[in-house]
């Protein structure tokens, strides 16, 4: 079973993102389950959706606490709310920010999980820039499936076509797109850093 | 067809694949992505043959849900929580008249205080009220569930509660075999109404009726639910030969085979505790489970077979009977052949609490090990509630109860499970 817990703020799409991920897991022919965490959400307050896919029938209805993957929707709930809770050693973590992790105060945190399971990405310029609007959940799931490689970016585009009408699923498509190759750069510059 | 879709989504699925006349619905969370997409079908035509009728209230929704079954028409609607309070007393009409209108219940704790989230103190606060009440375990069976139950309400003329954990079914995304419309239509009968609001052949429906026949009228709506437990399990056997599925009977066993502790709970938690089960079953210990799809009526004789084995019933619950402990478990105590056989009374998940797989290893564990309580509540903070009673003991103002817990809890929100 693989995990993936989203964060982020009422009006983000957060819920949404997690619909969307399940939809790309049952394209792959996996059981997926996605769902809220049913608080009375309001714009702009602290949203958690989570997503389980796995080869047998998911049974299990507990929120995800120790999860294998971490999508942060909005960094400014890095110092409200305690994102990083349970978060499996080798798991993954995805920001939408155009800072890195140390420029974010973080870097240190994160040294104790493997540097090639996380990456920050611009999704919300990603998402302006393409949809029109800051609704960056659609280009972070691109970007998940670069870094986590436990997703093809087909199925998320797949499922991102049938969550939206044509014109909206266009744009998300662009959006994802271009994060899925920006990840793969970043992951690419980072090996490379590695190596030399 | 396989579908990746929300709980909500497929139960308006099949409700419109049971070709309903007349649905009526008011919103209410988390019950209102079901009408909203029954809605959005009736208006595109998908559903055809089928009048939306908006209403000014719960009440007004089941009124007019009688008044449209009463007229001979296949009627539906939803509701959850207040809601179902608020049309409480057109629920016991539309039962007490032999009306069989299907209704989802998305279980939602009842206020005060208020509280949008999952339990199921909405559906067994009308557990005596002549509805048939069946719970689905998950979306699949939400689904398959209201196909079964147009066809033993509309057969026995009785209504039927479809009860689907709010939130925790109704808005997850997961897995549905959604069946063709032929599949239906072969399973599901047009609808002959035993009685029928018809000008040609004038009728009066809801006489009064005096000390002199209201028992045998009362008596013969148990006959009739008795009827149901003898139908449900062949409805199950023929929809699993016409969709190819399991789904709906009385009661699921789960490993209890030679279970010593055996584990009865109803709706979307029998998930979790399967999986706890495997995870205990797998340590060597001989656990297992039964889950209640049939709450009403209660399947007596059925219960007594499935509990037989056991040396001890942990019968876990997502409501309280205040000034009591369980309703589930005081139905079940009642079906034990050997009464002695110890009884806890587990209360779980009231208002959304989440239920962990590590709370129920522990609470099992402690059952197996006699050291439960008669009556617990999984996961209570007791310091909170330490802290309100103390107050409550210094001050005789100590204000609203709901409030001072939440004081002394800081800011609950910010936590994730």
């Amino acid at each position: 079973m693989f995990q993936t817990r989203i964060h982020g703020r009422g009006g983000q799409g957060v819920v949404t993102a997690a619909e969307m991920l399940s939809v790309a897991a049952f394209r792959e022919g996996r059981f997926a389950q996605a769902f809220p965490s049913f608080g009375s959400e309001r714009t702009g307050a602290p949203v958690v959706a989570f997503c389980r896919f796995d080869d047998k029938a998911i049974r299990l209805r507990e929120p995800i606490m120790q999860p294998d993957a971490l999508i942060i929707q909005d960094p400014t709930l890095l110092h409200q709310v305690d994102v990083f809770g349970g978060l499996v050693r080798d798991g993954y973590i995805l920001i939408n920010t155009s800072r890195s992790f140390s420029e974010l105060g973080i870097g240190e945190f994160v040294q104790g999980f493997h540097a090639e399971h996380l990456c920050t990405v611009p999704a919300t310029e990603f998402a302006l820039k393409h949809v029109g609007r800051p609704l960056p959940n659609a280009a972070l799931l691109g970007g998940f499936a670069a870094v986590s490689g436990h997703i093809a970016i087909d199925s998320v585009l797949a499922a991102i076509r049938e969550k939206f009408p044509r014109k909206v699923a266009d744009g998300n498509i662009a959006a994802a797109r271009a994060a899925y190759e920006y990840v793969l750069g970043e992951m690419q510059e980072a090996a490379h850093a590695q190596a030399d | 067809m396989l579908k990746q879709t929300e709980g909500s989504h497929a139960v308006a699925e099949a409700v419109a694949l049971c070709r309903p006349e007349v649905i009526c619905a008011y919103p209410i969370s988390p019950q209102t992505h079901i009408v909203e997409g029954l809605g959005e079908m009736v208006k595109s035509g998908a559903l055809a043959n089928c009048e939306f009728i908006n209403v000014e209230s719960e009440f007004a929704a089941m009124s007019v849900a009688i008044g449209a079954s009463a007229a001979g028409a296949r009627a539906y609607t939803a509701t959850a929580s207040q809601g179902l309070l608020f049309m409480a007393e057109a629920v016991f009409n539309a039962s007490g008249l032999g009306l069989p209108i299907v209704m989802t219940v998305a279980n939602r704790a009842i206020g005060a205080p208020i509280n949008i989230w999952n339990d199921h103190t909405d559906a067994m606060s009308q557990r005596d009220c002549g509805w048939i009440q069946l719970f689905a375990e998950d979306n699949q069976e939400a689904l398959d569930l209201h196909i079964q139950a147009f066809r033993l309400g509309e057969e026995l003329s009785l209504p039927v509660m479809v009860c689907m954990d709010g939130f925790i079914l109704t808005h997850a995304y997961e897995r549905v075999d959604i069946p063709a419309q032929p599949q239906v239509d072969a399973y599901l009968p047009r609808y002959e109404p035993r009685q029928i609001l018809d000008p040609a052949e004038p009728v009066s429906i809801g006489a009064m009726v005096g000390p002199e026949a209201f028992m045998e009228v009362r008596y013969l709506a148990h006959i009739k639910q008795m009827q149901a437990l003898e139908l449900i399990p062949g409805y199950a056997e023929e929809f699993r030969s016409v969709f190819g599925r399991g789904s709906g009977g009385l009661l699921h066993s789960y490993r209890t085979e030679d279970a010593d502790t055996i584990v009865v709970a109803l709706g979307s938690v029998l998930g979790t505790i399967k999986d706890t089960v495997d995870e205990m079953r797998a340590d060597g210990t001989r656990i297992g489970v039964l889950g209640i799809t049939c709450f009403r009526p209660w399947p007596h004789a059925a219960m007594r077979t499935a509990l037989e084995g056991a040396k001890r019933v942990v019968v876990l619950e997502k409501s309280l009977a205040v000034g009591l402990g369980g309703i589930v478990s005081s139905n079940v105590h009642n079906s034990l052949a050997a009464p002695s056989t110890p009884v806890y009374t587990v209360i779980a998940g009231l208002g959304g609490r989440t239920i962990t797989r590590a709370s129920l290893h522990g609470v099992f564990a402690d059952a197996i090990a006699g050291q439960l309580e008669s009556v617990s509540f999984l996961d209570l903070d007791g310091t909170a509630v330490d802290r309100v009673l103390a107050r409550e003991r210094e001050v005789r103002r100590s204000g609203p109860i709901a409030e001072a817990v939440l004081r002394g809890m800081g800011a609950p929100g910010a936590r994730i499970g």
